[in-house]
């Protein structure tokens, strides 16, 4: 027991000090593909430590959820991360407290207060992020559910460690249709969730063309890296939801042992890497959709996550 | 696998993994707004029906569905399309939206419930038949089936339409190479070289009413009048 607490809070610590990592290994890999030589990989950490030793600038209009709002960001994530599979195959210590819905209701409240600051500050970019964050945010949501009924009719439970136990045991349950269906699905959801680029450029400066960015941009010094390092996490977390309960659930540890546990990194990180070389390669192939479009976009995840759920209805 | 329950069971998956995608591109074929992506999605749906006959073909040890396998590869994935880009060309590189009737999340809507309908419709046939690919086949080819005639209908100009009536075939062929393992052989050649034919001839026609009027969004041409 003593074991398994201690694994959870070692999981969070790999989350905290890898999520940053990725996003820098993916702005180097992206600018690479379009031929720039791109930032270091190392670069993120260094904008989160600059930032941390930065005077704060707190506007005296606003109130306290402006406030509050940075370390909401930051420690939703981490609640996540106590609930599903990072780095072993087996549920730790508070693992019980949650299940897929659980984790998708804790990154909404992160969301939700990420949106109710940028509205709070009444700079005119803020709220124009947030209602469209909120138009990809309620579009995504109905995916999402039939996402998750569909993993909860096809693996009979929403929670991770069964879900992920179901796909790989035949080998053949992975092929299911409904699985790779669920997959299309659960990746367009991802491209829209974490702002990547059909729906949102994340590296785009141009306040009045900006979707996820312009909610932080009255944040500064700490409160600032607070965001940057909890959005970085929340798109870890989904990337942990996506390859190690959906996609790949291959390379966790089975054993109670600290050598397995650690061996686990650097194999769900190799994951993330090859997955992240792919999202490159979407986001360097495609444009951003007109904000209109989105709606297409969001309508086709539907549509296969619909598919996903009428092919497995027929299947039984 | 040498065990012949995990050879059906694993040719039963990826036919049903087929069954999926094809059924995913059926509905891609009402929403895309590039001819040429409607295009390339329909040879994907002839690859992913030729696949499927394949699938079905090996379980049953039939030639006949190997045959229509070939048929299909060759005609659909690589004859129609050249026709259509020979005869059409400049209508299917045209890097310009396709008109609709509808905007594409409702129509998209439409669709959905178009396949639960076509499911609902083919329960009561699926309890006549027990064997193992027509459960997935059959519901998968008649939504195939009507979501090509509802693209027909739903689209405002002719290649797209040309291409939704290939498509409504193609749903046609999905469920039939489940249902009749062993259809004679000049069926199929017969409907093989029907397609390929009446694709020609609206290919012809298109470029006719290219040429004349200098469009193809049929939808406009509600006013057309002899001069």
């Amino acid at each position: 027991m003593a074991n398994r607490i201690i694994f959870n809070v070692f999981q969070v610590l790999v989350v905290m000090v890898f999520a940053p990592l990725i996003k820098g290994i993916l702005n180097r890999i992206k600018e690479n593909i379009q031929s720039k030589r791109g930032p270091s990989i190392i670069q993120p950490y260094r904008d989160i430590w600059k930032l941390f030793h930065k005077d704060e600038v707190i506007s005296e209009q606003s109130s306290w959820i402006f406030q509050a709002t940075p370390y909401v960001v930051f420690v939703t994530p981490i609640f996540v991360t106590l609930l599903i599979p990072v780095l072993t195959r087996y549920p730790l210590f508070f693992a019980f407290m949650g299940d897929m819905l659980g984790g998708g209701f804790i990154l909404a409240l992160g969301g939700f207060f990420a949106t109710l600051a940028a509205v709070d500050t009444a700079n005119p970019y803020g709220p124009m992020g947030a209602s469209r964050t909120r138009m990809v945010g309620f579009l995504a949501e109905p995916v999402f559910m039939i996402v998750f009924f569909t993993v909860s009719f096809v693996a009979g439970s929403t929670i991770p460690y069964i879900v992920h136990k179901h796909w790989v045991t035949p080998l053949a349950n992975f092929f299911e249709p409904s699985h790779v269906l669920l997959m299309l699905a659960f990746l367009m959801l991802i491209i829209a969730e974490g702002g990547r680029i059909p729906v949102d450029n994340p590296s785009g400066h141009f306040e009045l063309a900006m979707i996820d960015e312009s909610k932080g941009l009255e944040y500064s010094g700490k409160a600032a890296a607070l965001m940057k390092w909890g959005g970085a996490m929340k798109f870890f977390v989904l990337l942990c939801i996506f390859l190690n309960v959906l996609l790949t659930p291959w390379g966790l540890a089975e054993g109670e042992t600290v050598g397995e546990v650690v061996l686990a990194i650097p194999l769900v990180l190799v994951k993330m890497l090859l997955f992240i070389l792919v999202l490159a390669v979407i986001e360097c192939s495609l444009a951003k959709l007109r904000l209109f479009r989105i709606t297409e976009f969001l309508g086709a995840a539907f549509i296969t996550s619909v598919a996903a759920m009428v092919t497995h209805l027929l299947e039984t | 696998m040498s065990d012949p329950n995990t050879t059906l069971s694993t040719l039963i998956k990826l036919n049903d993994l087929a069954g999926g995608l094809f059924l995913l591109t059926a509905f891609g074929l009402v929403a895309m707004r590039q001819v040429l992506a409607s295009l390339n999605l329909f040879i994907l749906q002839s690859l992913l029906l030729a696949a499927s006959a394949f699938f079905v073909g090996y379980q049953h040890g039939s030639v006949h569905l190997y045959t229509v396998a070939v048929i299909t590869l060759v005609t659909k994935s690589l004859l129609i399309p050249w026709l259509l880009r020979r005869t059409i060309g400049e209508e299917i590189y045209a890097r310009r939206e396709i008109l609709q009737v509808l905007n594409i999340p409702t129509s998209l809507l439409i669709a959905v419930g178009i396949a639960i309908f076509a499911f609902f419709l083919s329960s009561p046939l699926l309890s006549a038949s027990g064997k193992p690919f027509v459960k997935f086949n059959l519901p998968i080819g008649i939504a195939g089936l009507f979501l090509g005639a509802y693209a027909v209908m739903v689209r405002r100009e002719a290649v797209p339409q040309v291409i939704g009536i290939l498509s409504m075939e193609n749903g046609a062929f999905f469920s039939t190479v489940a249902i009749s393992p062993d259809l004679p052989l000049i069926a199929e050649l017969a409907a093989a070289f029907d397609v390929l034919i009446i694709a020609f001839v609206m290919g012809l026609l298109t470029r006719r009413i290219h040429q004349r009027v200098g469009t193809t969004a049929v939808g406009q041409m509600a006013s057309l009048k002899e001069e």
